[in-house]
């Protein structure tokens, strides 16, 4: 779904859009309020895909730029009276900062550093958040309540289609974004630092600059995310920023695809609605068997990864490949050569 | 129970389904059918809290037994609990779900500060009743601006106020120092103490020391506390914390009186990890029956609840308060669906909630009776203070009502 | 003077659990150049296997030893059936792998066993050292451990023809597999290794943390720091790492920011570090020729 230029994949957008606008008028509250999560998701999804699909950085702390969104938007607005429309774009600008400076540091670290590093940023925010000397802003534990945000001008639509459309046009927005991005000149630097960090800074790309960037630029889309479900939620707490959040983010670009835009609709829905499903398998184990979700889910990342390691939209790209039957290179749209990752990588003695 | 539907047969379904409940008694809840009443409730079954499971478990149990007997007046119960994993985010999601999509009468005992604190406004805007929840918090008990949301067990700003008297009474120049969870369940301890102590004697708590929970152990805190010199110790902490801190206290040679939250009062999650020898002397708020308590042996009330642990549960839940509190829920439950009658509107089923007299549960401690009305929604406002022996919790003194 | 000694003692009996998982994940660093994140769910559900031995009534060491062996059967074929496929995939599909591992654990353990909290036995009873109480049996007994494992570890990898096959996979599988070192094998011992190693840490954090299925977690995050800080790819320094991060974050959290805080203490940490020193203070540097 990267390659929107071929006529499959434009027709494929265009049949996405139309349910998706169609959507909240056919859909009772509760599924408005679902396909909302959905597009928050994938707001942050399309953030963190940025960063570790395209940039190569990979982030197992994303939920913490999604809390700064999140409380960011929430304290502006209940402490400050600010309206969410300001409230949101402001706490993403906070969030990009931070991803800015974080990714400073980020700059030493090798890959897997910086999923450790990242991982403790995850396992420490909830504490971050609840620590007493902010309480007088973040509310404490007891967190901060706020309420939905109305249609204006009496339009007559429900609190729950017009949040969700709101959500719509933030996603297309920062996906049409996304997209320029990454098809332009900085895609390409990004995927060349990825590739061959060497041979880019050769090429004069600076490196650092690119990496910095991106990192704050993924913190944004994480922040804008964060800052919708506080609205959609309607209260924040340290509780709801936890470790789960941040692993979930990276299933979920996984799954849909890594260094494919599209995968963040996939990786979403499958993060939404895959823990549900899990639930309801555990139903026939019994009532004692109420924690094998996790489980089940766990299993499923596995697999996922063995069968299908370059996600949905991977999947759905070799298939289409495969029914039209054209013989293209393997060098794909946006400079990702799938295939050579997988090559063995040979050791110099 | 739960079933899968698509996202257009959904909307169909639910309006099938709102319309024949309404044509069966125009002015019964949804979820009401002859046949059936469904209620609906968010437990941790899994994550940080998921050892509080064994309370729905329970509860779905209870209902089982319930219905075999025939149901309430006639209807069956349908019990829909979901796993919400402690998570506010997910908690919304899955009221939304059970109020819209699985059309619940009611909800009833979700568990957890944040997740509740999430949910008020959105059951109370749509006038669902959020009926005994699973905290202590006293924010729950507001029926001023809340009509919608109840309490059931002594809230813990109660606990503490008692704790606080209890002091002064006996020391009143002691030196206190307050271990608590960094949360809106150990800052009401801190708030309720206070009060209990008054403003003039506020002073006495000379040194305060919280924790999250994600921690490990809380040892360095109690060696902090320690350091203070203070000669009485509160811990507000949840069942391993508490029992850590237990631990702790006795292996530093520390022997400050210590009053401990009724929530970490099991002997067999608690005082026995921490070392029976270690926990004696702890003092806590009770108000209902130790299952390992052999003076309750011949009780009536223990009889029933063994008997329905043996029937319906699995045997190692017999000593665990989870499950006696999910009982005790269950029971209040039943009784509240037997007021209403055959009027099952939620209107009347939150008047009936409100309209409690004197309700004696087989696992109360004898004499606390459970009451609300209009102005006062918190259904358990009594507690004994028990101290612990070496074996079970040794009640002294009388009943202190808040 | 009193407090600041408890505090010391406390620190070092917790880091010496630190110490020994930060251990475990240095064996399957050195081994395959990951960092298991799943190292601290498998920890903990190999003390529920040794609670369930001790529940069936046999005595605390044959429960011990047994656990050890069957955790590190389990390690071996975990690396054979999950980690050996994605070998060359990758390395944030290697991350998930770990991710959906340790949700599996988790999982698991709390359909098994519950999710409530039980108490572990420990072998060191009786009066506490010291007399003042600084220490208690089980944690003095736990510094012990932690030296032995460290000790038997570091003659292992020296002394031993297994360990000097292991380290030369490790370091050049090309070679290695020429001169007749089988090096797949190799890769499979050493998660067998660190999960035995994992399974002795989870039972020596289990009688002060206590056993439940989320036990793990925080202690996971110290081991991580404790690593980082000693340098991955050095045993020394992941056991000197562990204890420091112990002490440290007894020490910081008591006197400079709050108790409240020590996680960010130990995120502070691993970021300074890594920014700094990025080797951990006794790890190898690495230099990469451009």
């Amino acid at each position: 779904m990267a390659d929107a230029d071929s006529a499959p994949g434009v027709l494929v957008a265009i049949a996405v859009g139309v349910f998706a606008l169609a959507f909240p008028f056919a859909a009772s509250g509760y599924h408005i309020y679902q396909g909302a999560q959905v597009l928050i998701l994938a707001i942050a999804l399309l953030g963190l895909n940025l960063l570790t699909g395209f940039n190569g950085q990979i982030s197992l702390g994303h939920g913490a730029f999604f809390a700064i969104g999140s409380y960011g938007a929430a304290i502006l607005m209940v402490k400050f009276g600010l309206p969410y429309w300001a409230a949101i774009p402001l706490a993403s600008v906070v969030c990009f900062i931070a991803g800015f400076l974080f990714g400073f540091p980020a700059l030493r670290f090798g890959g897997l550093y910086l999923a450790l590093a990242t991982f403790a940023l995850a396992v420490a925010t909830p504490q971050i958040l609840s620590y007493k000397g902010f309480d007088a802003l973040t509310g404490g534990s007891q967190g901060l309540t706020l309420a939905k945000p109305r249609a204006p001008f009496g339009i007559g639509l429900t609190a729950d289609q017009w949040l969700y459309l709101v959500c719509l046009a933030c996603a297309a927005a920062l996906y049409w974004a996304a997209l320029n991005l990454v098809r332009g000149r900085v895609g390409r630097a990004l995927v060349a630092i990825r590739d061959q960090p060497i041979a880019a800074e050769t090429m004069g790309i600076n490196a650092a600059l690119y990496k910095t960037t991106c990192f704050g630029v993924s913190a944004l889309y994480a922040g804008v995310a964060g800052g919708l479900s506080t609205l959609a939620v309607g209260f924040v707490s340290p509780e709801s920023f936890g470790l789960a959040l941040s692993l979930a983010f990276l299933v979920g670009i996984v799954v849909g695809g890594l260094a494919s835009l599209g995968g963040a609709l996939f990786g979403a829905l499958f993060i939404e609605f895959v823990p549900n499903l899990a639930d309801q398998l555990t139903v026939s184990f019994g009532e004692g068997a109420k924690a094998l979700p996790g489980a089940i889910y766990g299993a499923l990342l596995i697999l996922v990864m063995a069968a299908m390691p370059t996600g949905v939209a991977g999947a759905a790209r070799a298939a289409a490949r495969a029914l039209t039957s054209s013989r293209q290179p393997k060098v794909e749209k946006g400079g990702v050569n799938v295939a050579a990752k997988y090559e063995r990588k040979g050791e110099a003695p | 129970m739960i079933t899968r539907r698509t996202f257009l047969q959904s909307s169909a379904a639910a309006a099938a389904l709102a319309a024949s409940a309404s044509s069966a008694r125009a002015d019964n809840a949804p979820g009401v059918t002859d046949t059936e009443i469904k209620i609906g409730q968010t437990m941790p079954y899994s994550g940080p809290a998921s050892a509080y499971g064994v309370i729905g478990r329970t509860e779905a149990a209870y209902f089982k037994m319930i219905n075999e007997k025939g149901g309430v007046n006639g209807r069956k119960i349908n019990f829909i609990s979901l796993d919400d994993a402690y998570s506010p985010p997910k908690t919304v999601e899955q009221i939304r779900r059970l109020v819209e999509q699985e059309q619940v009468a009611f909800i009833f005992n979700s568990l957890g500060t944040p997740p509740n604190a999430a949910i008020r406004q959105y059951l109370n805007d749509n006038k669902v009743p959020q009926l005994f929840v699973a905290t202590g918090a006293a924010m729950f008990s507001d029926p001023a601006h809340f009509p919608w949301t109840m309490g059931w067990q002594p809230n813990y700003q109660t606990e503490a106020k008692i704790f606080g008297k209890h002091i002064l009474k006996t020391k009143p120049d002691a030196k206190i120092a307050v271990l608590y969870q960094n949360d809106g369940f150990g800052k009401d301890y801190l708030i309720g103490l206070k009060d209990g102590l008054g403003t003039d004697h506020a002073g006495m708590v000379i040194k305060e020391a919280s924790y999250e929970t994600s921690e490990p152990t809380v040892d360095s805190q109690i060696v902090t506390l320690q350091g203070s010199g203070a000669d009485v110790l509160l811990i507000a902490a949840t069942p391993k914390f508490a029992a850590q801190a237990i631990r702790k206290t006795f292996d530093v040679g520390w022997t400050p009186v210590r009053y401990m939250t009724d929530v970490s009062q099991s002997i067999a999650s608690v005082m026995k990890p921490a070392g029976l020898e270690k926990s004696k002397g702890v003092i806590t708020g009770v108000y209902g029956k130790d299952p390992t308590d052999a003076r309750w042996k011949d009780d009536p009330g223990f009889k029933e609840y063994s008997a329905f642990i043996e029937k319906y549960m699995t045997p190692k839940d017999l000593i665990d308060a989870n499950a006696v509190y999910g009982f005790g829920l269950g029971a209040t439950m039943i009784q509240v669906l037997k007021q209403c009658g055959s009027d099952l509107s939620r209107a009347n089923i939150m008047k009936q909630a409100a309209s409690l007299k004197d309700l004696e549960l087989p696992m109360l401690l004898p004499g606390i009776k459970i009451n609300t009305s209009s102005d006062n929604f918190s259904p358990i406002r009594q507690e004994a203070l028990a101290s612990f022996n070496g074996e079970s919790w040794e009640q002294f003194g009388e009943l202190y009502q808040a | 003077m009193g407090e600041f000694l408890h505090q010391l003692a406390s620190g070092l009996a917790l880091g010496g659990v630190y110490a020994i998982m930060a251990l475990a994940l240095v064996m399957i660093y050195q081994a395959t150049h990951l960092i298991n994140f799943a190292q601290g769910e498998m920890a903990m559900f190999s003390t529920y296997f040794a609670w369930k031995l001790m529940d069936l009534g046999e005595p605390y060491w044959f429960a011990f030893f047994a656990t050890i062996v069957a955790s590190f059967i389990c390690g071996v074929v975990i690396e054979r059936l999950v980690v050996r496929p994605f070998a060359n995939a990758p390395i944030l599909a290697s991350v998930i792998v770990f991710i959906g591992l340790s949700l599996i654990f988790n999982s698991l353990a709390g359909w098994l066993y519950g999710f409530s909290v039980t108490s572990f036995d420990s072998p060191f009873n009786g009066r506490p050292w010291f007399g003042a109480g600084y220490m208690s049996a089980h944690e003095a007994g736990a510094i012990v451990v932690t030296l032995c494992v460290l000790a038997l570890v570091y003659a292992f990898f020296r002394l031993t023809p297994l360990g000097l096959a292991m380290r030369a996979a490790a370091q050049n599988p090309v070679s290695s597999r020429l001169v007749g070192i089988r090096v797949g094998w190799m890769l499979a011992i050493g998660w067998g290794l660190a999960a035995a190693i994992g399974s002795v840490a989870g039972m020596m954090a289990a009688p002060i943390v206590y056993l439940d299925p989320n036990m793990m977690g925080g202690v996971l995050l110290y081991a991580f720091a404790g690593a980082v800080l000693g340098g991955i790819d050095n045993p020394f320094g992941a056991v000197f790492g562990g204890v420091a991060v112990g002490v440290l974050g007894n020490l910081i959290g008591a006197y400079l920011v709050g108790d409240e805080v020590k996680l960010s203490v130990a995120l502070a940490i691993i970021i300074a570090v890594l920014v700094w020193r990025p080797s951990g203070l006794f790890g190898r540097r690495l230099v990469a020729r451009v």
